[in-house]
């Protein structure tokens, strides 16, 4: 061996190619992708046998696909399903559950309408403004959970369900005895005191695309950069993939878990702000729910990862705005509801399969490399 | 060798040493307590002349709501008694909801009961089936399961429901017959007789009356559901505990692997169990829509199952412990109903015995305790002087926030089965 | 005491991927005695015993019970044959009552109801006739350890078995109970039972049994009886004769004393058990490797637990003249704490993920990988590359999920891992378990390399060989505390394996 040699030994070129990469990719995204197929067939057999047409459902389902009014609809419906994915997702990569994203999105939003309707600023520092007390709140919300789960050891699953049913009581009383606003106007549908203009998110293209795709948008981006590309990220799925072995390396599991209820929370109470601030600017009864249940199935859909969620949510937004052309066709429109829930389920059993078939060929496949190669490898008794 | 005798004391007993009442409870202790707290709330019903507190109709109207929660909780006890963790039930009581409104308006009442303990075990079959044959974490089941049972039922009832009179997307056309309802003669006026324990209600004497109230609440107007849904409570305890069915059952949720080495099959069992967990949650949600009402609509069950899952884990996982905690939210739901002039005088209540619960803690010098206790007290008393009436967001909120309360504070003094939520795959070494 | 055989195992061989666990192994139990098997860790005794009792089949060999031969295919036909087996980790369910997890599986009933009369009854019998009495109605969670494995006993009584395989009984037991333990197998064995024991604990075995056979590497040595031998010459027969002879150094050991620890104690009190860790002290030094032998669950994993600061621990450990006592394991790695742990799976690898993303979880605190809290990917996938090379990991790539590898390369690429990140002390637990023997020594190598340079080491291994190959000091563990000192070149296979027995000179 040479000198250089000793010093630099060569580096061994690795026999494997980015094909596993790719087939890794392949088998998750198809995973999802036979799901949703599972679903529909499903979904069209349901049709059948209760005497509805199925293809003309799917006929229907595809002239909304390209109709153009029908996807900035599209969009629209998703953004609060994919933040609401997102916030479900961070806490997910951990190994928790957050249920409480329901709750968390409603505090968001109510206390967003009304502090924001009290406060008077320009343009520029009040949208940024409601946007930040709206996500804190949910992050508050959700760091009760954090707390009763590094405090006291109180599962999360059950916290953050009783949590939402909380919220919603809560909110009801305060809106009802504090909030309600009249103004002026004798209609009956009571609600918070508008935000001023200032603080309304205007849209992009009338009255079919809000501006708060850019929230959205950058949302993402962040969940992409912080999760999967930053060294808390990396921590943070490490306590997810194998506590122990984080612990081992020093990773404390408390600090996570706590971080990661405040970051989910406060991506959760910006859900419900696209409605704050793009349409309603004001709180009331009639307000949407549900985005924290459609949430969690979006995230799963899309395996919590970013491109997955916007797909699954761009999906899922789709279906919703097929409900009402459906209607017409005389397809119940919640057949809509179905093939989404059905997804979810098939999804999740699917995927799980998927994983051990793929994890299983893997190893085969190294091993059989492995002895291509001519590794004539014995090993020593464990 | 041991060249000294070293003398080992016996394992000190553990902070949450697992009382006969962990397991039967019922014990002497329990009973004398129990005694005594409802002679001290026929004590404050009739210094603030709180009628509702103690009445008939309020004993009525508390059975019926706290029968959907106790199934909810006994679903949930049978399921995480054997291992799985059902988040569910609150989807598998909707498809009981409407499965039971539908049977009932095409069939009648029995038939629509029936339907409901159908619609709800296929709910737990579902479960049972990804958690054991696909390994599905147990949560996400669940989750998944109420999204879809949320979703499906809208799509049956704008099939099933839409054009017929009384029924549209969101409620069946009422049952076309009531489950009959029973009077005890002598005791409740029952067939004509005097209704003795009604009169001696009436009176308002301190004690009788108030017992006469409670028992009258069970011997009037009492639906035959309401008794068969009761006898399930001492039933599942049986079976659990008494039949080798239920001790394998527990086995499963206490420790899979060991039962496995001593040739136990884990998998059947837990079909088994989640059946009979879907079933139970189903006819919770059959009553629901055929005895608390009288059709199905959607949302009739308002997060009932998640009670019921919270009645579980402070009941310890023992049927009564689940009776316990049901009833006392079907008491406050009752209470809220039919008197919610007498909430505030429950602070009454509340206070006192809080301030017993202090003078308790002070004497055993345990002070911090004490303190939260003293401040709860005061803060009841307070409550019970200066408010007419409680919001009912507010208390539609107790149940939540004591379930909250109660896993903060006592997680480590619940017994929760071993093994339960974990993943378990047949032939995995303990 | 009957001249029959309970048991004979002859010619028994047991493979598995990789590794031959049993071969040639011949063994006869006569009736009514108890017959111990002694070994080492990894010396082929629990497998041996699992094969008897029909947990897996045996590649080669014949087990003939009570002069039938037999062909176990699972643990219900070796209870059919009377065999029973207590686990060294009992198979209870603690919420259970002592009875219910007796009859679990076996259950009287009258009708459909449990007959729990009935259980107790028989129960009662058994307890009584065979002198091992525990509290029937009593919560297992509520039993100490001892009761604890009476309740496995009975299990195994109340099934019938007539043959009682006991795995490492005493491992957990203080002196009080194994006292106990041992009158109530000779109560068993008056009564007419056989009892196969498994230990290491060789003065036990001296005092209890009637017949040893000691297993090493897989096949049986010798089967003696007590009063035939000692402890030292079982202790010889166990590790071998002949040990490597370690390789001269050419480097000096430093001044700096780079890990000390003082009077360090874990799990004391408490339960009432015995402390996992009593009282150890020592320290190493710059350029050392100090090796600590012992059988595996003598205490050696707490102790790492309370160097690295993730166990409750009283005592001082004082890492490059910074106290570090009451510090996160966090400050102690940053401070260059590395750790090869003990076992790979549980608390070293993320199996789902990248060779590289396993190479990242204890070195992101190092800037050239994660410069200012992003994940350098480039950076780490090179260094994974340079360290697959080093340590001639065999992968595909660096992109595959870990749990495509064998477990040697599992651990090459955790020796490589901590190795190259540059680390002032070393806690290596059997770095090479798994890894094939061109390799070992390869790894021997490097950490001689490392040690040249300055690395102190702990090396804790129970593999004989890899102790004299690379320590400069050796202190022995047992029961929680250190209780030998010796230099490698002082080190006997008697005087080894006496200390790791708990013997005394």
């Amino acid at each position: 061996m040479t000198l250089d040699e000793i010093v630099n030994p060569p580096v061994k070129k690795t026999t494997g190619s980015r094909r596993g990469d790719l087939e890794r990719t392949m088998v998750t995204i198809g995973s999802s992708l036979v799901a949703v197929l599972v679903a529909f067939v499903i979904s069209g057999l349901l049709l059948a046998i209760t005497g509805k047409d199925p293809f003309a459902a799917f006929s229907k389902m595809g002239e909304v696909a390209t109709n153009t009014d029908k996807l900035y609809e599209t969009v629209q419906r998703a953004m609060p399903f994919i933040m609401s994915a997102v916030a479900f997702a961070i806490t997910a990569k951990l190994g928790l559950f957050n249920i409480g994203v329901e709750g968390q999105f409603l505090m968001g939003m109510f206390w967003a309408a009304v502090i924001g309707a009290y406060v008077e600023l320009p343009a520029v520092l009040h949208i940024p403004f409601v946007i930040i007390v709206g996500s804190i709140a949910g992050a508050m919300w959700g760091a009760i959970a954090g707390y009763l789960k590094v405090k006291r050891g109180v599962n999360e699953v059950i916290s953050t369900i009783m949590l939402n049913a909380i919220a919603l009581q809560v909110i009801d009383w305060l809106f009802n005895e504090f909030f309600r606003f009249d103004d002026g106007t004798g209609s009956l549908d009571v609600r918070t005191k508008q935000l001023p203009e200032s603080a309304w998110m205007p849209d992009i293209v009338d009255n079919q695309l809000n501006g708060f795709v850019v929230v959205v948008l950058l949302v993402v981006i962040a969940y992409y950069v912080v999760v999967f590309r930053s060294r808390f990220g990396f921590r943070l799925r490490a306590s997810g993939l194998n506590p122990e072995a984080a612990r081992t390396s020093g990773i404390s599991a408390n600090k996570m878990v706590l971080l990661a209820m405040l970051i989910s929370g406060l991506v959760a109470g910006l859900v419900g702000l696209q409605y704050l601030m793009g349409e309603s600017h004001s709180y009331g009864p009639t307000r949407p729910s549900g985005y924290g249940f459609t949430g969690i199935g979006v995230a799963l859909l899309g395996r919590n990862h970013p491109i997955g969620i916007v797909a699954a949510g761009l999906l899922f937004g789709f279906l919703e705005a097929a409900g009402g052309p459906l209607q017409l066709e005389d397809i119940p429109s919640s057949i809509v509801r179905v093939i989404q829930g059905i997804t979810l389920f098939s999804v999740v059993i699917i995927s799980g399969a998927a994983d051990r078939w793929y994890a299983k060929r893997t190893t085969e496949r190294a091993a059989r490399d492995m002895q291509l190669a001519g590794s004539g490898e014995q090993e020593v008794a464990a | 060798m041991s060249d000294t005798l070293i003398h080992t004391d016996p394992a000190p007993q553990p902070e949450s040493k697992p009382t006969l009442l962990d397991r039967l409870p019922g014990s002497n202790n329990t009973i004398l307590i129990a005694a005594f707290l409802f002679v001290l709330l026929a004590f404050v019903r009739t210094v603030t002349d709180a009628d509702a507190l103690t009445s008939s109709s309020t004993v009525g109207v508390a059975i019926r709501a706290t029968i959907p929660i106790m199934l909810a909780g006994l679903a949930g006890l049978w399921a995480e008694r054997a291992g799985v963790i059902n988040i569910g039930i609150e989807g598998m009581m909707i498809l009981g909801t409407w499965f039971g409104g539908w049977a009932a308006w095409q069939w009648g009442p029995w038939v629509g009961l029936i339907m409901a303990v159908v619609g709800g075990s296929i709910g737990g079959l579902v479960h049972a089936v990804a958690v054991v044959r696909f390994n599905v974490d147990h949560i996400i089941s669940g989750v998944a399961i109420n999204i879809l049972a949320f979703g499906a039922m809208r799509f049956l009832s704008e099939l099933a429901f839409v054009g017929e009179q009384g029924g549209g997307i969101s409620q069946s056309p009422p049952q076309s017959s009531a489950i009959p309802r029973i009077n005890l003669p002598f005791l409740a006026g029952g067939g004509d007789t005097t209704d003795i324990l009604g009169n001696l209600e009436d009176r308002g004497w301190f004690l009788i009356s108030d017992i006469a109230g409670v028992l009258g609440g069970f011997a009037h107007n009492l639906s035959w559901a309401s008794v068969i849904a009761l006898t399930l409570v001492p039933l599942t305890g049986w079976i659990l505990w008494r039949t080798v069915f239920g001790l394998r059952v527990r086995s499963s949720g206490e420790a899979p692997g060991a039962a496995e080495t001593l040739g136990v099959r884990i998998a059947p069992l837990r079909y088994a169990a989640l059946s009979i967990s879907g079933g139970l949650a189903g006819l919770g949600g059959g009553y629901l829509a055929i005895i608390s009402s009288s059709f199905y609509r959607e949302g009739q069950t308002a997060s009932r199952g998640f009670i019921g899952l919270a009645t579980m884990i402070f009941g310890n996982w023992n049927p009564i412990g689940v009776l316990g905690g049901a009833s006392l939210f079907g008491f406050g739901e009752a209470l809220n109903l039919v008197g919610p002039a007498a909430l505030p005088k429950l602070f009454l209540y509340l206070a006192i015995v809080a301030g017993l619960v202090f003078v308790r803690s002070a004497m055993r010098r345990r002070w911090v305790p004490a303190a939260v206790q003293g401040t709860l007290g005061v803060a009841c008393l307070v409550v019970f002087l200066t408010v007419d009436k409680i919001p009912e967001p507010l208390t539609k909120s107790v149940p939540f926030v004591l379930t909250l309360v109660v896993l903060a504070s006592a997680t480590q003094r619940l017994r929760m089965p071993a093994h339960d939520g974990k993943p378990f795959r047949s032939g995995e070494d303990h | 005491m009957s001249d029959d055989l309970a048991v004979e195992l002859i010619g028994i061989e047991k493979r598995f991927p990789g590794v031959i666990a049993n071969h040639d192994v011949n063994i006869s139990v006569t009736s009514g005695t108890i017959h111990a098997i002694v070994g080492e860790n990894g010396a082929g005794k629990s497998t041996l015993m699992k094969t008897l009792y029909g947990m897996h089949r045996p590649e080669k060999g014949r087990v003939i019970v009570n002069g039938t031969e037999q062909n176990f295919k699972s643990p219900s036909d070796a209870i059919d044959a009377g065999i029973g087996m207590v686990h060294q980790h009992f198979m209870l369910a603690d919420n259970f009552t002592v009875t219910e997890n007796i009859i679990l599986g076996a259950e009287p009933t009258n009708g459909v109801r449990l007959d729990l009369k009935a259980a107790k009854r028989r129960l009662t019998e058994i307890a009584t006739s065979s002198g091992i009495e525990v509290d029937l109605d009593a919560l297992v969670a509520d039993l100490g350890v001892g009761q604890r494995q009476r309740v496995e006993i009975l299990k195994v009584l109340y099934r019938g078995a007539k043959i009682l395989i006991l795995d490492e009984p005493t491992a957990v037991l203080v002196p009080q109970e194994v006292d106990e333990l041992f009158e109530n197998l000779k109560q068993l064995v008056a009564d007419g039972a056989t009892v196969i024991f498994i230990s290491h604990k060789l003065d036990e075995v001296m005092a209890v049994s009637d017949e040893i056979t000691v297993i090493r590497a897989g096949t049986t040595v010798t089967t003696v009886l007590p009063s035939e031998t000692d402890q030292k010459q079982l202790a010889e027969y166990m590790v071998g004769s002949e040990l490597p002879a370690g390789e001269p150094r050419t480097t000096e050991i430093g001044d700096a004393v780079r890990l000390d620890v003082n009077g360090v104690s874990v799990g004391a009190g408490g339960d009432g058990g015995r402390p996992a860790v009593d009282d150890v002290s020592f320290s190493v030094h710059a350029g050392e490797i100090l090796g600590v032998a012992g059988v595996e669950g003598n205490g050696q994993f707490e102790l790492c637990q309370a160097i690295l600061g993730l166990a409750d621990a009283t005592g001082s450990v004082i890492f490059d003249g910074h106290d570090v006592s009451s510090r996160p394991a966090r400050e102690r790695q940053d401070l260059g704490l590395a750790y090869i742990p003990f076992d790979r799976h549980t608390e070293g690898l993320m199996l789902d993920s990248s060779l590289w993303e396993n190479l990242l979880l204890t070195r992101d605190n190092d800037p050239e990988l994660c410069p200012h809290g992003f994940v350098d990917q480039a950076a780490v996938r090179a260094a994974t590359v340079a360290t697959i090379s080093r340590y001639d990991v065999m992968t595909p790539s660096e992109t595959v999920p870990i749990y495509a590898l064998s477990g040697g390369n599992q651990q090459k690429l955790l020796v490589g891992r901590e190795l190259d990140s540059g680390p002032t002390v070393l806690l290596a637990a059997h770095p090479t378990r798994g890894v094939d023997v061109g390799a070992q020594s390869s790894i021997w190598d490097k950490l001689r390399e490392a040690r040249d340079a300055g690395l102190a080491v702990l090396l804790i291994t129970a593999d004989l060989e890899e102790l004299l190959a690379l320590s400069d000091r050796i202190i022995v563990m047992f029961d929680g505390k250190v209780n030998a000192e010796l230099s490698p070149s002082d080190a006997t296979p008697e005087l080894l394996g006496t200390y790791m027995t708990g013997g005394a000179v």
